[in-house]
């Protein structure tokens, strides 16, 4: 048995979980040609909790995941809510093409899962979903995740190391595809709720023109990311 | 019970009502038709590559390297060798290949059949105004599909990760370039394709226009059961 899913609200309605404790084999894939993730955080939590909510403001702990890949603020705030989490189970960066397996347990009443972690180089992207239900009958669930902008922080698309919450400029590339010198592409967002990611724009200058990101190189369509949760 | 969901709420609608009525007879025998619609501005399909087949065959795997076949479909829009390569895999049922280009807005009916009781498809088709991008559906569980049930799912375009993405002339079949070219040119592994950097992008030396951008999902797949053939 295969079941394939989105990770859109059409999941909502197919599953009523009961509220039991599981141990959940996960495995995330990078589907991007050049975007690192930073380190995730999964977490198995109650229907209340959210790391973040599409359309919402992004919370000072999502922001510090968005724009630094710092996920401490989201870990301690979903496990003051009774969250159980797993913490950078890539052991670091997940690259382009590259997969992490792991475990999660989850305690009774934690019927949903999210996950979040920066999209490398970008100014405050994440790759994300907001509380899928978890599965409970054995099978194995495969979910596709979109790119999201936390709407913190103006794509500039320049690698000025800036990654502290409000401090413009992205942190690194860790590809280092990326060029220098650019001039700036936008100077704010339109929306500043947290959206999907409209993408890197990228230019073909490596030493100007407005972004230090490579448009041949640096840019994406959704899906960004293959979740694959398994249920032994 | 089995679950194909993509995308959209219709495909909720449409594939699990369908599928809760799964049929259960013992002819294993199955026919399917499997059509292709072009949901792209400007990009025809190459002939597309369809593959019925058992658990445990993969036609292409997302993040893991391009076989040769899936290569020269993804460069060269050529499914023969990813079909010849299909044809000698023993958890492949039998396979199909389109006849033909599909122009943007227009579909194929691809006919697959064989005998299984548990069938699964995978199909693959070029972007031809890519450098390796393609449409495609990996390992899609079909065994419930009653007689006369359709499913309904929406392909991605991905990115074969053998060949860089010029966009230029010389590169791109569709615009009279290159097509195959053994070397594996590009980070050798499959992924979502980032989308087509274009002229109208500021990419100079792209032979493209901004009528070939385009975003997933890129086509239209519906598959539907036939009555089988013999009985």
């Amino acid at each position: 048995m295969k079941n394939h899913l989105t990770a859109l609200a059409v999941i909502g309605s197919l599953s009523t979980a009961p509220a039991m404790a599981q141990n959940l084999d996960i495995k995330i894939t990078n589907l991007t040609n050049a975007i690192h993730f930073t380190p995730f955080l999964v977490a198995a939590h109650d229907s209340s909790s959210h790391l973040f909510i599409e359309g919402s403001a992004a919370s000072t702990s999502l922001q510090a995941m968005a724009e630094g890949g710092d996920i401490s603020g989201l870990s301690t705030d979903i496990q003051a809510t009774g969250g159980n989490v797993v913490e950078n189970p890539a052991a670091g960066l997940l690259a382009p093409g590259a997969n992490a397996s792991f475990m999660l347990m989850s305690n009774d009443g934690n019927t949903k899962l999210s996950l979040t972690a920066m999209m490398l180089p970008t100014n405050d992207g994440f790759v994300g979903v907001d509380s899928i239900d978890v599965p409970t009958a054995k099978g194995t669930y495969t979910y596709y995740l979109n790119g999201y902008d936390a709407g913190t922080e103006a794509n500039d698309e320049l690698i000025t190391g800036g990654g502290a919450p409000g401090i413009a400029g992205i942190p690194a590339d860790p590809g280092a595809n990326a060029g220098t010198g650019g001039t700036g592409v936008a100077m704010i967002d339109s929306n500043s709720m947290i959206h999907i990611h409209r993408g890197n724009l990228g230019d073909s200058n490596t030493t100007g023109g407005t972004s230090d990101l490579d448009s041949s190189v640096h840019r994406w369509l959704n899906p960004i990311a293959e979740l694959i949760i398994r249920v032994n | 019970m089995k679950r194909s969901i993509k995308f959209a709420a219709i495909a909720t609608a449409l594939s699990s009502a369908l599928l809760l009525q799964g049929c259960n007879d013992n002819n294993p025998q199955r026919s399917f038709n499997v059509e292709v619609t072009n949901l792209s501005n400007h990009q025809p399909f190459a002939p597309v590559a369809a593959v019925l087949h058992k658990s445990g065959y993969n036609g292409f795997s997302l993040g893991a390297m391009a076989s040769d076949g899936l290569e020269l479909l993804a460069e060269g829009g050529d499914p023969s060798a990813f079909i010849a390569e299909a044809a000698v895999d023993n958890k492949v049922i039998n396979s199909a290949s389109g006849i033909g280009i599909i122009a943007p807005g227009n579909n194929e009916v691809i006919k697959v059949q064989g005998i299984s009781p548990k069938p699964r498809l995978s199909l693959a088709g070029m972007l031809v105004n890519t450098n390796d991008g393609f449409i495609g559906l990996d390992d899609v569980d079909i065994s419930e599909l009653g007689i006369g049930e359709s499913l309904l799912l929406y392909a991605n375009v991905y990115d074969a990760g053998t060949e860089v993405n010029t966009e230029a002339a010389a590169d791109v079949p569709g615009q009279n370039g290159e097509g195959m070219n053994a070397a594996r040119g590009d980070r050798d592994f499959i992924a979502v394709h980032p989308g087509v950097v274009t002229a109208e992008d500021g990419l100079t030396t792209s032979a493209l226009d901004a009528s070939h951008r385009f975003n997933n999902p890129g086509a239209r797949i519906v598959i539907t059961r036939l009555q089988a053939p013999n009985k």
